[in-house]
Parts: C-alpha cells; sequence; structure tokens
C-alpha cells in the first residue's frame, strides 16, 4: 500500500518533467521546420540570466502567482473562471481610483493601501459574483457568462477610463489620476543575495499571504472540504448536507477577490496609476500556471516562477538568436497541453492500478474462503 | 439587422423537423414586424444609417466570420467536444490566409486557412478525443498556442517583406466580387427615396445582390451544407448521436471517437476560414490581434442561436450588425433603438401586470422602472458612447442566456469526456 503511494507520488512529480520535455521536443521540431538555430534558442533559455532578469523573473511570477491561486480556487470546485482577465482589471480601476483620490486628498499612505486592497477585492468579487448569480440563478455556464464579462469588462473600464483620464503632457497614454508617493509600496531589496539595485515588489508579501491564505483555507478548514468535495463529486455533496449553490456563488466571489488583487503589485510597485498600458493577459497565464502547478499553493508558485524565467529569458530572443520572443508563448502553451494530458495519462493509470490491485485483494480473499471449504468438505 | 434576421430564420424554418418548434409563418412575421419597426424609428429619429444598403453591407461582411467561427463551434459541439479554442484556430487561420495568400494567390489562401485550422482542430482533436483531457482546459492552451504560433511564424515569414513587417503581412490579392447585374442602379434610387418601408426593402435587397464577395457567398453556402449534413445524412445523424448519448451511438456500432474526431477536424477547418475571411476579405493583410476575441463571440452566437444552423446565423447577424454599426460611428443608431426598447419594454410590463401572469407585480414595476429609464436615457442624449455599442453584444448574450437558458437546450453530453467502454 506505501509502497504503491510513494510510486503515484514518483508518477506525480514525472508528469511536470516529461511535460517539460515534451515541450522542449515539439518546440525543437518547429523550430526545425522553420529552419531557425535550435541551437541558438536553447542556450539563450538556458544561460544564467543577469541579477537584473532575476528581480524581473520574480516580480513577474508574483503577479502570475495571485492570477493563478485566483483560477485554483474555482478549479477546485470544477468551476472554470475565464473571468480572471476582467476581474483583474475591473479591479484595477476601482483600487486605482481609490488609491489616486485618497492619496492626494491627504489620507495616510498605509491606509491608502489597505483601502484601496479590499475596493479590489471587493469590485473583484461583485464582477465574478455577476457569473456567480447566472450560473447559480439561471442555470447559465460559468465559462461563457466570464467570457462575455470580460469583453464588457474591457470597454466598460475603457469608457470609464475616458470620463476620469489624466492625460499626461507629451503622451498619449491615459491613466487615473496617478497616486501620490506617500502610498508606493516600497520594493524589497535583495541586495544581499544578489548583487543588484533592483528591488522586488513590496506586495511579493501579498502574493505570500494568498497563498498561505489558500492553502489554510481549501486545505485545513471545514469550507475548504465541503468546497473540494463539491468539486469531487456534486452528487455526494450533497447528500452529505452541503448547500452546492452557495458553495458555487461563494467560490465564484473567492476567486473573484483572488484576481481583484492580481493588478496589486504592479499598481503600488511599478505603474502607480491604471491606464491603457496596464500589462493584460494576465487571467490566461494564471489559468495555465494553476493547470500547471496542479492548483497546489507551492506547484503554483514554481509554475509562475517557471512562467517568469522563461517570459524574461525570451526578451533576449530576437537578438541572440534571430527568433521572435512570441516563441515563449508557443512553448508555454505546447507545456500546459502536455502536463494535462501527461496528468490524465497518469491519472488513469493510477486509477487502473488501484483496480488492479483490488482485483488482486479480491482473487485473494476468495481463494482463502474457498480453502478451508474444501477441506472440511 | 433586418438582412440577417431574414437569411436566419429562413434556415430555421428549413430545418424545422421537431413537433415543438414554431410554425414557418411565425418567423416570417417576426422578420416582417422588425422591418416595420426599423424603418418607422428609422423614419421617425431621422437615423437613415441603420439599415442603409451600406450598414447592411458592412454588417454582412462582419458577421461572416463571427458566423464562420461560431459554426466550427456548431460542428464540433454537435459531436459534443465543447471548442473555446476555436479563437486559437482562427488565428492560425489568418496565418495560413496571409501565407498561402501571399505566394500562391487569394484560393490558396482560402485553402492555408482552412489548413492551419485543421491544425488547431487537431490539436484539440488529440488533447480531448485521444486522451481525454478536459475540453475548457484544452481549448484554452490551444488558445495560447495559436497567438503564440501564428505570431511567431508571422515574425519568421512576412519580417523582409515588401510593405510586410513582424506583426504585418504585405497585402493580398482582392478575391474577386460578384453582384447580381441590372438591378443595383434601381435599389439605389428607390433606397435614395428614404419612403417608409419601400427605402429599407431596397437597401436590404441591393446589399445581398450587389458587391458581394465570392468568399461570403461561400460561406452561406457553407450554412446551408452544415444543415444538410447534419440534420439530413446518417453521418450527420451519427455525429450529433455522439454529442447526445455516445454511450448509446456506440451500442449501435458507431464509432465515436472517429465522429468526435472528423467533427472537430472540421470545427478547426471552419475556424481557420473564419480567419482566413478576415484576412481575405475584411481586411486584406495580415495583422497581429485582428482576430479581437471574434472566435468567442461566435461560440456565443452558437449559444444564442440555440445550437442550430439558422439561429446562429441571426446571432451572427446580430453581431455583424452592432459591429458594423459601432464602425461607422453610428451611435445616434444605437441611440434610435433605445425608443422601441424601453417602449417594448414598458409595454411588455405593463401587459404581463394586467394580465398577471408574472405572478411577481416586482419584475413587472422593475421593467417598467428599466423602460422608462432607457426612455430617459433616449430622450437625454444624441448618441450612445462607442464603448457601450461595442459591449451589445456581449451583454444581448448574456441576457439571453440568463432569461431564456431554460429553453436553450445543448447536446446532452455536450463537454463530457467519452472513454470507450465505459458505458454506464
Amino acid at each position: 500500500m506505501r509502497r504503491i503511494d510513494l510510486r503515484r507520488l514518483g508518477m506525480g512529480a514525472a508528469a511536470p518533467i516529461l511535460a517539460l520535455v515534451v515541450a522542449l521536443t515539439i518546440t525543437s521540431l518547429i523550430l526545425l521546420l522553420a529552419k531557425d538555430d535550435v541551437g541558438a534558442v536553447w542556450r539563450q533559455f538556458f544561460q544564467a540570466p543577469k541579477p537584473r532578469q532575476v528581480i524581473a523573473m520574480i516580480n513577474a511570477a508574483v503577479v502570475f502567482y495571485l492570477s493563478a491561486v485566483a483560477a485554483a480556487i474555482g478549479f477546485k470546485m470544477n468551476l472554470f473562471n475565464i473571468g480572471v482577465d476582467g476581474q483583474y482589471r475591473v479591479a484595477a480601476f476601482c483600487a486605482a481610483l481609490v488609491a489616486g483620490w485618497g492619496s492626494n486628498n491627504g489620507l495616510p499612505g498605509p491606509l491608502v493601501v489597505v483601502i484601496a486592497l479590499v475596493v479590489a477585492m471587493l469590485s473583484g468579487a461583485l464582477w465574478s459574483g455577476i457569473a456567480g448569480l447566472l450560473k447559480v440563478g439561471r442555470g447559465v455556464s460559468e465559462v461563457i457568462s466570464t467570457i462575455m464579462l470580460n469583453a464588457i469588462a474591457t470597454n466598460l473600464v475603457a469608457f470609464l477610463l475616458a470620463k476620469v483620464a489624466h492625460q499626461a503632457t507629451g503622451s498619449n497614454v491615459r491613466t487615473t489620476q496617478p497616486i501620490a508617493e506617500s502610498a508606493w509600496v516600497p520594493g524589497i531589496s535583495l541586495d544581499g543575495i544578489i548583487a543588484t539595485p533592483e528591488k522586488v515588489y513590496g506586495l511579493i508579501v501579498l502574493a505570500i499571504l494568498v497563498g498561505v491564505a489558500n492553502w489554510f483555507l481549501l486545505g485545513k478548514t471545514r469550507f475548504g472540504f465541503d468546497l473540494r468535495a463539491t468539486g469531487a463529486s456534486e452528487t455526494a455533496a450533497l447528500a452529505s448536507g452541503v448547500k452546492v449553490k452557495r458553495m458555487v456563488l461563494v467560490a465564484m466571489l473567492l476567486s473573484g477577490a483572488a484576481a481583484g488583487l492580481v493588478g496589486m503589485p504592479l499598481l503600488f510597485g511599478q505603474d502607480y496609476a491604471y491606464g491603457d498600458t496596464f500589462q493584460p493577459g494576465l487571467g490566461f497565464a494564471g489559468i495555465a500556471i494553476a493547470l500547471l502547478g496542479r492548483n497546489h499553493p507551492m506547484g503554483m508558485a514554481a509554475a509562475a516562477l517557471l512562467w517568469g524565467y522563461l517570459g524574461q529569458q525570451a526578451v533576449g530572443l530576437p537578438i541572440n538568436a534571430g527568433v521572435s520572443e512570441k516563441l515563449v508563448d508557443v512553448i508555454q502553451g505546447v507545456m500546459v497541453l502536455s502536463v494535462v494530458v501527461a496528468y490524465e495519462l497518469v491519472r488513469r493509470g493510477g486509477i487502473a492500478m488501484e483496480q488492479r490491485r483490488v482485483a488482486a485483494q479480491l482473487a485473494a480473499q476468495r481463494a482463502r474462503e474457498r480453502q478451508p471449504e474444501g477441506v472440511t468438505a | 439587422m433586418s438582412s440577417g434576421l431574414q437569411v436566419g430564420s429562413t434556415v430555421e424554418t428549413e430545418a424545422d423537423g421537431a413537433a415543438r418548434r414554431r410554425p414557418t409563418w411565425f418567423w416570417y412575421a417576426v422578420v416582417g414586424a422588425a422591418l416595420v419597426v426599423v424603418s418607422t424609428i428609422r423614419v421617425l429619429t431621422g437615423a437613415h444609417d441603420i439599415d442603409s444598403s451600406g450598414a447592411l453591407m458592412a454588417a454582412t461582411a462582419l458577421a461572416m466570420p463571427i458566423g464562420l467561427a461560431g459554426l466550427g463551434g456548431l460542428w464540433s459541439e454537435r459531436a459534443g467536444v465543447v471548442n473555446i479554442g476555436l479563437e486559437g484556430m482562427m488565428i492560425l487561420g489568418t496565418w495560413g490566409a496571409a501565407f498561402f495568400g501571399c505566394y500562391y494567390g487569394p484560393w490558396a489562401g482560402i485553402l492555408g486557412a482552412i489548413g492551419m485550422g485543421i491544425v488547431g482542430g487537431a490539436v484539440h482533436a488529440l488533447a480531448t478525443v485521444v486522451f481525454g483531457v478536459d475540453h475548457i482546459v484544452s481549448g484554452v492552451a490551444v488558445n495560447l498556442l495559436g497567438a503564440g504560433a501564428a505570431s511567431y511564424l508571422a515574425v519568421r515569414t512576412f519580417s523582409g517583406l515588401p510593405s510586410g513587417g513582424p506583426t504585418q503581412s504585405p497585402p493580398l490579392a482582392q478575391l474577386p466580387f460578384i453582384s447580381i447585374p441590372g438591378v443595383g442602379d434601381a435599389l439605389k434610387s428607390i433606397e435614395e427615396s428614404r419612403i417608409w418601408l419601400a427605402a429599407d426593402l431596397a437597401a436590404i435587397l441591393r446589399a445581398l445582390t450587389t458587391n458581394l464577395n465570392i468568399l461570403t457567398v461561400i460561406g452561406i453556402g457553407l450554412f446551408v451544407l452544415t444543415w444538410w449534413v447534419l440534420w439530413r445524412t446518417p453521418f450527420g445523424l451519427r455525429v450529433r448521436a455522439c454529442g447526445e448519448k455516445p454511450q448509446a451511438a456506440e451500442t449501435l456500432g458507431v464509432d465515436v471517437y472517429r465522429h468526435k474526431l472528423i467533427a472537430v477536424l472540421i470545427s478547426g477547418g471552419l475556424a481557420g476560414l473564419a480567419g482566413g475571411f478576415l484576412v481575405l476579405v475584411a481586411s486584406n493583410l495580415y495583422r497581429e490581434g485582428q482576430t479581437g476575441g471574434r472566435g468567442y463571440i461566435g461560440l456565443a452566437a452558437m449559444l444564442f442561436g440555440n445550437w442550430r444552423p439558422g439561429g446562429l446565423a441571426g446571432g451572427a447577424a446580430l453581431f455583424g450588425y452592432t459591429d458594423a454599426i459601432q464602425l461607422r460611428g453610428g451611435g445616434d443608431v444605437v441611440r434610435a433603438y433605445l425608443l422601441p426598447i424601453g417602449l417594448g419594454l414598458v409595454a411588455w410590463a405593463v401587459w404581463s401586470l394586467w394580465r398577471k401572469r408574472q405572478g411577481k407585480p416586482v419584475i413587472g414595476a422593475l421593467q417598467v422602472a428599466l423602460g422608462v429609464l432607457v426612455l430617459v436615457w433616449f430622450s437625454l442624449i444624441d448618441r450612445v458612447p462607442d464603448e457601450f455599442t461595442r459591449m451589445l453584444p456581449y451583454v444581448a448574450t448574456l441576457l439571453v442566456l440568463a432569461f431564456a437558458s431554460q429553453k436553450l437546450r445543448m447536446p446532452a453530453a455536450d463537454g463530457q469526456v467519452y472513454r470507450k467502454g465505459e458505458a454506464k
């Protein structure tokens, strides 16, 4: 029994590595087909990053991680919150608005940050709550409603941004009122470890807190158990007294609240305002990272770092290998696909192994039962 | 909208097989009533672009990629495979159309678009049908992959070309346009007279008979062909059986894997062609980010149309129309629509309150309030902001899903992972 568990653990760890190998192989094949320099591409990806880049990787990973947690809360319940993309943009806009106003009107900096974080969580939850209500009340698939809400969010935020825009002179980028310096969250210097003046986002603390909270809430509380049970089998959860509809709504709200925090490290550590140039596409990256990391708090952290690493290393591709940096999207896409296929194969293999084991046990049991009968007869 | 709805509903009525569906005359009545309403508000508000032949032609051109993507979704979902990877397959199609169109002419571009779409479909089919991966997960990955692969390939292939660049292909040769000769001028003069109803009919006919791109005609043909194959041939029945109850199909000797695979490949090909339409007809070059989420809108149009080709055509026409209005700066046109929407809401609410059909006076009161709000909005503004016009199709889809989800019926085994021999 214990030996099999160990073996399954080994198989579980093997899946991501297998996926990585498959991704490298397929990408190499694509490069060969396109007659690009395969060697130069992999040299660029596997060279040691510069200290400045290490910081950029960590910073990217912080944002990715928050997005992955948001997606994972839904995944744990078999809810596909495709809408992280829209939720983080609505939330970042609202938080930027509040923070910009508060910090320029004499509110103390830390208070502004806290209020902005709460506003972000509330507005993210509000946006995902629409999808949650539609799912619970009207049976609308959350996949479709969140896709629609993403598009609505894009246009709504663009419209509101135009209403409140502060246009800096000599630039045609529209932003919200910039946050005063008192409410900036200072970066953390890693000078002792890596020699560079660059700093990681102060809100990396937020990402760690969210990760711990996610682990504790979903893994260690009764609520989390109910949530995972609903995801594993809705009928079984219903039979054991879980109010499934309420769980769906709560999970959707939590997911949206986490999604609301995605933009915060960028807002308080880099951009200090929400504008047209705010980093897009974080929602879908989060989904991919959650899949790669198996919705596990540590797994997702590793995947987020991997995403950050690949993204940063790809920046040098056009210069050093003469290949578009977009290649990284291909690698990431192949990696996600091969990892889910690998997990599926491992899962099915595990079930088959379990079935064989139980069958063998039953056969042995029957044999034992039959034998004494034979002796007495 | 009227022209598109007409196309949609005629196909719908032909497909009328099930007993509890509405009779044929109902759809003609709906189209006729819509035409009268549109014509009336055109005359009342002076928003003549509401159904000008120019707007309708633009709407047709914008509806085609959405409709073709939706048709791809229809094939896949009728076979029980949810396909949110349409967007990625469409992006692959845009590159395929531009690359092959650039070197071998626009007709090869069409084939290139279909071929690249099929590649995307093959990835989705491999993951979902062969390996049994969750359909949504695979779709998300295909979207990532499609977008990445297309922009990587674009940099690789279009960078050095004259007036091409890393994110843009050189301009491509055009596909031929066809017109029915001899009617255009007469219709034009009727349309320009702006007479109630007559001008509107002329505009619709003109949009349908002059300067139609050959690919538009092919696309409309594909709609009819899809309906015929899926609902009138044994193969189509088997495909749909795989989407409704694959285990039952299996017991009757249908090779479920094979039918699902074929359906998803066709789905990819159609989505690729949708991308190709954008490149070859709508803009005559490849540009990064060209699809702009149209794969998702196609999916929405398919839901909107209740997983049927006729309804899908209607949904695509609606989306294409709002797109066209928005592109033509038609904030005033959208404002004009607020009038019948507001009046309709109030009338409906009053009627249901009076008949006590709802039994819920709160909802009726809310409807009246909403209707009055819309009317106030109508009287206060000159034009609806562009952002709201752009939001319209998505909000409409959400509302349809929210209020008609009980009447929508998706294939029973849609999205379920099927494994051979695991019949329950």
